[in-house]
């Protein structure tokens, strides 16, 4: 392996960019026009776009959205499958978890009967610890009260989250297929990946009906991604030897498929199955503003009367659904299938299925008799909601805290955030734009430039500019500001095994934490303003950075690390020198992973009260204005991509350098 | 425990003699339910009162904005709460888009304003007069705003013109416009710890009169015409310069088919009106005593037969 000097490194593609022409040139005419507004020579319409020369993007988008809609139908079968296979799905599951009166008029399950069961299925994957944890979970659902709520969001998830897998899954094979897929549905992940939640939601609604159909469409389109990535990689991996084997034993197409493609790429296809229930959990809270029922929408309603105790426990709640689904799948894609000698009897074959059913049947038996067991009712719960509250309150009494966040929100405000937002403002769109093409140009190349300046443009042409800037503002600050926290904690905790191992923790919980959540206290630290909004953006962007400062660190081949410490280095210059350079491509991806995760928690912190892109997609939920809703969307996306084009492009390019890819 | 409340629910429809008009459907009635306490135990309310009359009731929850097209379509079936300042707009939207019409008024009324927690009044002691409060600016003075004060209005679609109030009236305030009533609660519940003085948007009737008691700023009467003439009100040259109606009404709005589907339901929505006190009960049942909405319905269906009976009666011919 080809050690690269650690100060090549150090500051990278930084020597050779600096008397690169064309970063010059993109540098030096965005400099230009802002020195020409600097003292007032611009003329004005090189500072905004004119409202003239601005495309009614919006009024066209509504104008297809009506005729495909209407014209075309569209609605009526989107309609016809929302009322019909997909709502007679939903209301099964209904009727099951919950008890709606629909087919099969079997349920509700009593609760006991299922955390039975989901014991024994988590003793079957890893063991009696699982067994607590899945049985732990339902128990902690009902005896906090939660129940009813958590099996409504149930009864929409076990429909989305197969239905998305199903999707991802022959969507993954037909790229991996046909070559014309595969370069068709590159891009529109991208997109789908970057959009706003928001941008889901509405269409969802007007074609598939406020509700749980509605949530289940939402959260489906959300999850499918990954698993089609996933489902892809894995059948691109699958070795020659054994396809060959299959062929040689004369499999079919339809046995290639199923029996060697499929079954040899299991870990890449279970590895999607647990993104796909991860995204389904990430989209309880936000599928709640169009009627999905269950613990979201609970949730703003606690918001709502502000019940901080209560709210806190609904997403402890989610985190125990998301921790238990998240390890008892990766549980599943380590056990490899069980064979059993020949000769076994049937019983001991399915000990597991028998005894599971054992456990759910006594249950539900028991239920009929004994009102607890099948159902925990208010009066009954444990929720510590009212004293949570008050340790809150009186936590934010304490005088200390107070000349704290009060000073961080004046320091903050005055000196940091409102300046900064005003320059950023001040800049002429067209310099902005030759700014933006420069950082993509120097960070990834020559391609991400023409995509930063296009999409930059195109942002520019939507009319919603000062938005957009306000934004990226909010963006970069929160950004840099976990830059600041997140490295030296992931420094910190890479240092020694345990301290990685609890940090790590914090970080999935902090991020399956639901992020609406953060935004009360962060609004009670700060008040309404910029300051809260960048605290609640922070809290979510710190993870990844973190995350992947950690794993950087750890990764770094101990070869490279022992050379240094050969050569005397102490433990300041290794970790300068070497180990930092090292992990440089990995913490890249958890920067770049930061601003994708900022650019999805700005639109939520449209909740404590922003003036960006954010306020208006908040805004355009109550209305139908499906081609507004979608220009503010794209907006969103087109800006998130620029980064992650840029970012990503970088991160390939140093892994070469350092023999990493 | 379901069998008995099925038993009385059975038991008490035949005493009642309210059985399901044969002509009302057995489709369940779609009921929405928002975010705000009141409007969900109401709603189970009525949903538990149509569930006596032996009809199908289902719940659905949805944007308190976006219901007024649900409502149009047919996807839900009637909306109990339309607030004249917050949803106003929204319904009259679809009441001119046609689908859905209004079914009358409840007893209780609404108003919505600036407002301000009772432990404000010390530091400015002058209130609620809202002259009194532009003396007292600087109390209000944070951070950002400098010298002047800060007013927390509502989000931006509520369209509270609270700007331009400032405006009209030369009031030394900043206004900055909250994303969500949680925010406002935040604002206020941040206060409370150390007795801060603010004053923010807030509106009656709502759970937060009995967490946090208070009062509303008094502006100058609201006239006819503020809003769209200049010269009412004491600013000849502005618009917004009064304070908000005093007693905005509360209806109810039903899709226009529900007359035919569900006739007797539909007839027992016309009757129905709640009055502010009972209201706020409904609230403090879910917000205080920490009930789950459908306990609060039941319990609250319970203490007040006199009240609902009456409406089911009467429809029952």
């Amino acid at each position: 392996m080809a050690v690269t000097h650690p100060s090549d490194v150090g500051v990278p593609g930084h020597e050779g960019a600096r008397r690169d022409p064309v970063l010059l040139a993109l540098l030096g005419t965005a400099f230009v026009i802002i020195l020409f507004h600097a003292i007032g020579l611009l003329p004005l319409w090189l500072h905004r776009i004119p409202e003239a020369l601005i495309p009614p993007t919006a009024e066209v988008l509504d104008v297809v959205f009506a005729f495909v809609q209407n014209d075309l139908g569209l609605i009526h079968i989107t309609r016809f499958i929302a009322e019909g296979p997909l709502e007679f799905l939903l209301d099964a599951t209904a009727n099951l978890l919950y008890g709606k009166r629909r087919w099969p008029m079997l349920g509700p399950i009593p609760w006991t009967a299922i955390a039975a069961a989901a014991a024994v299925l988590g003793y079957y994957l890893g063991g009696w610890k699982m067994a607590l944890l899945a049985g732990g979970t339902f128990i902690w659902t009902a005896l906090i009260g939660q129940w009813d709520d958590a099996m409504e969001t149930m009864s929409v998830l076990v429909v989305a989250a197969p239905i998305a897998f199903l999707m991802g899954l022959l969507l993954g094979i037909a790229a991996w297929k046909y070559a014309w897929v595969d370069t068709a549905i590159k891009p529109i992940l991208s997109v789908l990946q970057t959009l706003p939640f928001f941008t889901y939601l509405l269409p969802a609604v007007i074609f598939f009906k406020v509700g749980p159909t509605a949530g289940a469409v939402a959260t489906i389109i959300y999850a499918i991604p990954p698993m089609i990535l996933m489902t892809t990689l894995g059948l691109k991996k699958v070795s020659p030897e054994v396809v060959e084997a299959g062929k040689m034993s004369g499999c079919t197409r339809w046995q290639m498929l199923t029996r060697v493609y499929l079954p040899a790429a299991r870990t890449e296809l279970l590895v999607g199955v647990n993104q796909v229930i991860m995204l389904c959990l990430a989209m309880v809270v936000l599928t709640a503003f169009i009627g999905m029922p269950g613990l979201g929408a609970k949730l703003l309603a606690m918001m709502g009367s502000f019940k901080l105790g209560r709210s806190f426990e609904i997403g402890v709640t989610i985190v125990l659904f998301a921790i238990m689904l998240d390890r008892m799948s990766k549980a599943w894609v380590v056990k490899q299938p069980e064979h059993h000698e020949k000769g076994t009897p049937w019983w001991q074959q399915h000990i597991f299925l028998l005894v599971g059913l054992a456990g759910f049947v006594v249950f539900y038996v028991i239920a009929q008799f004994v009102d607890v067991f099948a159902e925990i009712g208010r009066r009954q719960s444990f929720s510590k909601g009212k004293e949570f509250d008050v340790a809150i309150k009186s936590f934010l009494a304490i005088d200390a805290v107070n000349a704290v966040t009060e000073w961080l929100r004046w320091f903050l405000n005055v000196k940091v955030l409102i300046p900064f937002r005003n320059s950023l403002l001040w800049i002429p769109t067209p310099a902005f734009i030759l700014l933006v093409t420069a950082l993509a140009y120097w960070l990834g190349g020559r391609k991400p430039a023409i995509y930063g300046f296009a999409f930059f443009t195109l942002v520019a042409l939507s009319g919603w500019w000062d938005r957009s800037v306000i934004t990226l503002y909010t963006v970069i600050s929160a950004v840099i500001i976990s830059m600041l926290i997140g490295i030296p904690l992931g420094v910190f905790a890479a240092r020694s095994e345990r301290w990685s191992s609890r940090i790590l923790l914090a970080c999935d919980t902090a991020q399956t934490f639901p992020s609406f959540i953060y935004l009360i206290p962060a609004i009670m630290l700060f008040g309404v303003n910029d300051v809260a909004v960048v605290f609640a953006i922070v809290i979510f962007t710190t993870v990844p950075l973190t995350r992947y400062t950690i794993e950087g660190l750890r990764t770094v081949p101990p070869e490279i690390t022992e050379a240094a410490d050969m050569s005397g280095a102490t433990r300041r210059q290794k970790l300068w020198t070497v180990q930092l350079p090292m992990a440089l491509p990995t913490m890249a991806v958890g920067f770049n992973q930061a601003i994708m995760f900022a650019f999805f928690m700005v639109i939520i912190a449209a909740f404590i009260g922003t003036q960006d892109l954010g306020q208006e997609l908040q805004r355009t939920l109550a209305g139908t204005e499906l081609g507004k809703n979608i220009v503010l969307g794209l907006n969103v996306s087109l800006m998130a991509l620029t980064f992650d084009l840029a970012v990503m492009a970088w991160t390939e390019k140093q892994k070469k350098a350092l023999g990493l890819a | 425990m379901k069998k008995l409340t099925l038993l009385a629910t059975v038991g008490a429809v035949a005493l009642m003699g309210v059985a399901a008009n044969a002509a009302d459907s057995d489709d369940p009635i779609v009921i929405p339910i928002h975010n705000w306490s009141s409007q969900i135990v109401m709603s189970n309310v009525v949903g538990q009162m149509y569930e006596e009359m032996g009809l199908n009731v289902e719940y659905v929850t949805t944007d308190s904005q976006a219901v007024y097209e649900s409502v149009r379509l047919g996807d839900v079936a009637l909306e109990l709460e339309v607030w004249e300042g917050a949803f106003g707009a929204s319904f009259r939207e679809a009441l001119s888009k046609g689908g859905l019409h209004d079914v009358g008024d409840h007893d209780a009324v609404t108003r919505e304003d600036w407002w301000y927690p009772m432990w404000t009044k010390d530091a400015c002691p002058g209130l609620p007069d809202w002259e009194a409060l532009n003396d007292c600016a600087e109390v209000f003075a944070t951070a950002e705003t400098g010298d002047k004060g800060r007013y927390l209005d509502g989000p931006v679609d509520w369209l509270k013109h609270g700007q331009e109030r400032v405006e009209a009236l030369g009031m030394d305030f900043v206004v900055v416009n909250a994303g969500s009533a949680a925010a406002l609660w935040a604002e206020i519940g941040a206060a409370e710890a150390d007795k801060k003085p603010v004053v923010v948007f807030n509106w009656t009737p709502n759970f937060a009169e009995a967490v946090w008691p208070g009062e509303f700023v008094e502006f100058p009467a609201w006239e006819d015409g503020c809003d769209t003439d200049p010269a009412v009100g004491p600013n000849p040259d502005a618009l917004y310069d009064c304070g908000n109606p005093a007693t905005g009404y509360l209806k109810k709005a039903a899709w226009d088919g529900m007359k035919d589907q569900w006739p007797s339901a539909y007839c027992v929505l016309t009757k129905i009106s709640f009055t502010n006190p009972q209201i706020a009960e409904m609230a403090k049942l879910v917000d205080t005593d920490e009930l789950e909405p459908e306990e609060a319905a039941e319990e609250w269906l319970a203490a007040n037969r006199a009240v609902v009976d009456p409406w089911m009666q009467g429809c029952s011919a």
